[in-house]
């Protein structure tokens, strides 16, 4: 019987990045398609996503890489694993999982908005474990792959601002560290990235923020954390002691700080 | 939702061959059909996996999509007094021994490791070292439920649908996907087994050895250095089991509780065992697997005949469990590297010389079986059955891209002489015989029931794997389209 091995030639990487529209998760797409990857690029508007394949339609060009843009709502988890399957067949496989979703909508000093918070926790957390755990189980399988999910400092401690945004970050951390530990026996690398203050339309008109870098910055910077395969990054570096000394307040005085 | 669905690598356990697929997994009765009818939707077909703990392609569909039963996984009934188990079919030989010990009971048929699921035990008919005393797991199944591809489910038994019984039982999921599995346990007075190793310098002595024990003992299994040629061809080891007698266990209740049973976590209460692959990789090359035999069947010579010791039922059994990952060492490049068994089975008659002559012929190619394991058989009813009325031999090898073509060149070899010796193959291990090798050693009438079975059961060929490809080719196809 036919004892062919399969093939050893070099396979062009495969990534996909959820929440691509804009932001650290267009930055990213751009920065892959660069590179020579196969990035499949999922947001919920498909005018922002044609936009983005055509911005990286020369950068792909040059590097062997291409762009392939699914319109999505990642609220819509039961549309999940079929549409999972049917991007990773269309890349030829996964190498590079990235969820970027997510939103941060203003949350008034007296608001307590239910209907407001659960859409934040089914877009940040909900559509986050309805796409990793399809990725999971792919990379489980194969014994490889990398998963990159985007938190937040936000999630190291809850502030008075945007309450369920931190926890939908916080929640995140917990999944992602929890999935580090499933994998790792499987060679499966998952890696939390905290950006600090980026240059994005989340944070545009917002007062006060230093730091700052622009997103194709964060995109060079996170896809590093991932290569090097850090487990926590902080983006920039910096917001680590930040994040570090956020955890050591106490809560008596904490809860006195206004930000 | 009465299934999930994921999209993953499926591979054979040895991890030589494998694919990405749709995996289909049902919670209950209902989500088989839709299993079915996704499967018939989208236009492919569908192969039926357990726990994946076939060494070959018994359970990867490339090009289809794969029902995983493992979700349906509850007991459904237990009856100490009688010892018959009723479960799910994805209930794991694990979960039945951690059920039925306490109790007083074991299984009657274990794999070398407690993973499986009782279904892909049943459809691979699965034997274990005490094949020649009770048969495989065939001949403790009472009854069974499957569900046909029309979505009809259909009970069988010895009585009732007796073809369908012994067809499906070793039919390598290719009939219908079973739902539920009635069968016996063995009733025991204590946790332990008196367990005895007898060194033996060639496979003449052991074959011996094994052929006067066999009258009164209820395990044998035999460990076979295969590297050293000429009189030391064969040389090994044999370990012998016997059931402990009421009242020869002082406090049955304390061994026959599942903590006393569990492998040790630690080994030399050192390193954690999910790290040993690593150990292990080091040497898991021809010169270190070259010494490790040596030392092994050194040590036992050295320590002799010595009087039997105990062990607990889980430790002599599952001896494939102790390192987690052990495969690993093999190296874990998905379809790259890994390794393949490729076990024989040979009438009582010719065994001696063939697997002689077998060894030689490793020897020669230079690619000589990592582990070899060796063992007696008896036949069964089961038209598929891979046991005969003499002996096993299963030889590990590693599976690289660089040996890949020789190493099938070599078993090629070996099934030629293996076929003219009147010999047999296993669906649970196989990943290298052919439709033509099938058709040599599968008695005639058995096939041809098979195949109008097959046909008549499954007509457009919805059931498939890579192996039934491989080795059924178009045996089945019957002028409606063929799937896949």
């Amino acid at each position: 019987m036919s004892a062919t091995p399969p093939s050893n030639a070099p396979q062009p990487r495969r990534a996909i990045v959820v929440g691509a529209s804009s932001g650290m998760g267009a930055a990213l797409v751009k920065q892959l398609a660069g590179e020579g990857y196969r990035v499949a690029a999922l947001a919920r508007r498909a005018d922002a996503l044609d936009a983005l394949a055509s911005d990286c339609a020369a950068g792909a060009g040059q590097s062997g890489g291409a762009v392939f843009v699914h319109a999505h709502d990642v609220k819509a988890t039961d549309d999940v694993p079929e549409l999972y399957e049917r991007i990773v067949r269309e890349l030829g496989g996964l190498d590079l999982f990235i969820f970027a979703a997510g939103i941060m909508p203003p949350v008034g000093k007296h608001e307590y908005d239910t209907a407001q918070d659960l859409e934040v926790l089914a877009i940040n957390l909900s559509g986050c474990i309805a796409w990793t755990n399809a990725a999971a189980q792919t990379f489980r399988t194969q014994r490889a792959g990398t998963i990159v999910g985007i938190s937040s400092i936000a999630g190291d401690r809850g502030r008075k601002g945007f309450p369920v945004y931190a926890t939908s970050k916080a929640a995140m951390d917990c999944y992602l560290e929890s999935l580090r530990n499933r994998l790792s026996e499987e060679g499966v690398h998952v890696c939390t990235i905290k950006p600090g203050f980026i240059d994005t339309p989340m944070t545009s008109g917002m007062e006060g923020l230093f730091w700052l870098i622009t997103a194709s910055q964060a995109a060079e910077r996170i896809l590093n954390a991932a290569r090097s395969r850090a487990n926590v990054r902080y983006v920039p570096y910096r917001w680590k002691w930040v994040g570090l000394t956020l955890k050591l307040i106490p809560s008596f005085i904490f809860r006195k700080l206004n930000f | 939702m009465a299934v999930t669905t994921s999209y993953e690598y499926v591979e054979g356990w040895g991890m030589a061959v494998g694919s990405h697929a749709r995996v289909l997994r049902p919670r209950d009765v209902d989500g088989i059909r839709a299993a079915y009818a996704v499967a018939r939707q989208d236009g492919v077909c569908l192969g039926l996996r357990g726990a994946g703990n076939s060494y070959g392609d018994a359970s990867v569909n490339t090009g289809g999509h794969v029902l995983d039963i493992s979700r349906m996984n509850r007991f459904l009934d237990w009856n100490p007094e009688t010892g018959i188990a009723v479960v799910e079919p994805g209930v794991t030989i694990e979960q039945l021994w951690k059920r039925v010990l306490l109790d007083g009971w074991w299984p009657m048929v274990v794999s070398g490791t407690m993973f499986p699921t009782l279904a892909g035990a049943a459809a691979m008919n699965i034997h274990g070292k005490n094949n020649f005393a009770v048969g495989t797991i065939g001949d403790a199944i009472i009854e069974f439920d499957i569900v046909l591809t029309s979505g009809e489910e259909v009970t069988a038994s010895r009585e009732q649908n007796s073809d369908l019984f012994h067809a499906a039982i070793g039919g390598f999921g290719m009939l219908g996907t079973f739902s539920r599995i009635a069968l016996r346990t063995k009733k025991v007075y204590s946790g332990n087994l008196s367990v005895r190793a007898i060194p033996v310098r060639t496979l003449r002595e052991m074959m011996d050895e094994i052929e006067w024990r066999k009258q009164r003992a209820d395990y044998l299994v035999g460990w076979i250095d295969c590297f050293p040629g000429g009189e030391k061809s064969g040389r090994g080891v044999i370990h012998e089991a016997r059931y402990l007698a009421p009242g020869e266990d002082p406090q049955p209740e304390q061994t026959l509780k599942t903590s006393y049973q569990e492998l040790p976590a630690n080994i030399m209460g050192l390193f954690p065992k999910s790290e040993v692959w690593r150990i292990l990789r080091l040497f898991n090359n021809d010169v270190g697997m070259r010494l490790v035999n040596s030392a092994k069947y050194l040590s036992a010579r050295m320590e002799g005949e010595d009087e039997p010791m105990l062990q607990s039922h889980a430790g002599f059994a599952f001896l494939l469990d102790y390192v987690p990952n052990w495969k690993w060492a093999y190296g874990r490049d998905p379809g790259r590297t890994g390794l393949i068994q490729y076990q024989t089975f040979i009438p009582q008659e010719t065994a001696h010389a063939t697997y002689i002559e077998m060894l030689r012929r490793c020897r020669r190619a230079g690619i000589v079986p990592y582990l070899g394991v060796f063992k007696r058989h008896r036949p069964d009813p089961f038209w598929l059955t891979h046991a005969v009325d003499g002996y096993s031999f299963a030889m590990d090898f590693p599976v690289t891209p660089k040996n890949r073509a020789a190493l099938w060149a070599l078993c090629d070899d070996m099934t030629e002489i293996v076929l003219a010796a009147g010999g047999r193959f296993y669906f649970a291990k196989d990943l290298v015989i052919g439709q033509e090798d099938l058709l040599r050693y599968v008695p005639p009438d058995r096939l041809a029931r098979f195949v109008e079975m097959k046909r008549e059961l499954d007509p457009d060929m919805l059931l498939q794997t890579n192996l039934f490809r491989r080795v059924f080719g178009d045996l089945c196809a019957n002028g409606s389209a063929a799937r896949g």
